[in-house]
């Protein structure tokens, strides 16, 4: 005999365990992308195909790194919450699901971590 | 009788199955929903490859040279221009689901005027980047 209401029992007993959670995050990570994605594609446009020293003088620059790393962060935020939707509708049975999303988050907390060590490494060392 | 935790298809049984997406006529709507998603996913690979980009200018010159030479060269470039039009159709197309969130523009008419206009914008917007850029 349990003492907890049958709301407490199922609460986050669901089929996905939680949800709006992930609903706001992946709003907010959108939101900030706005501004952040505009204010780093464009200077990376005129950077692509540049030689080595003129790359490094934009991206030693405070403001460029920085933009740089804040939006490595949170689009690979963004990207690894929107693969995750997909992989929750069309990857099924409960280990691989489980190994899919654990695996996302790794590659991109990897792809985050070593894009923003390339970009401090060329703001330090200029 | 232990009923064992399996994935979805496993207790389908006969249950009817409802008509999936080769059954319907592609409109607007379902069109842009699918495309949100396919932008979502292609622009994985042109993000790794900037990440890959940066890594190879923190690393030296001669790295950057084949990272950078492979980005511009023009098997590089098709994925660059083709994820950087994903990269404005994702733009509009989020701009556009932020606004349903806040409970706006939800009418059938205007869900295919802004559908309209996320495309236009989004192809508009990529041909003037690379106008831009050259």
């Amino acid at each position: 005999m349990s003492f907890i209401t049958d709301r407490k029992r199922v609460d986050g007993l669901g089929a996905a365990h939680n949800g709006v959670g992930h609903w706001m995050s992946q709003r907010l990570t959108s939101i900030a992308l706005i501004p952040l994605s505009l204010m780093f594609l464009f200077p990376f446009m005129r950077s692509l195909g540049a030689d080595h020293a003129a790359m490094l003088q934009t991206y030693a620059h405070p403001y460029h790194a920085l933009v740089a790393v804040m939006f490595f962060i949170v689009v690979c935020k963004h990207l690894q919450q929107g693969l995750q939707v997909v992989i929750e509708d069309y990857v099924h049975g409960q280990r691989t699901l489980l190994a899919s999303l654990i695996l996302n988050k790794l590659i991109w907390g990897g792809v985050a971590v070593t894009a923003i060590f390339a970009i401090a490494k060329i703001a330090f060392s200029a | 009788m232990a009923i064992e935790n399996q994935g979805a298809g496993s207790n389908q049984g006969n249950r009817p199955l409802s008509p999936h997406l080769q059954i319907y006529r592609p409109q607007i709507t379902s069109v842009l929903s699918i495309l949100n998603r396919i932008t979502g996913i292609g622009m994985l690979l042109a993000t790794v490859l900037i990440a890959w980009w940066f890594l190879a200018a923190a690393t030296g010159v001669g790295y950057y040279e084949l990272v950078d030479g492979f980005l511009t060269s023009w098997f590089g470039l098709l994925i660059l221009v083709g994820s950087l039009w994903a990269f404005w159709f994702h733009f509009f197309s989020g701009l556009r689901h932020l606004r349903w969130d806040a409970v706006k523009g939800m009418g059938m008419k205007s869900v295919r005027r802004s559908g309209w206009i996320t495309l236009i914008l989004s192809v508009l917007a990529t041909v003037l980047c690379i106008v831009w850029v050259m």
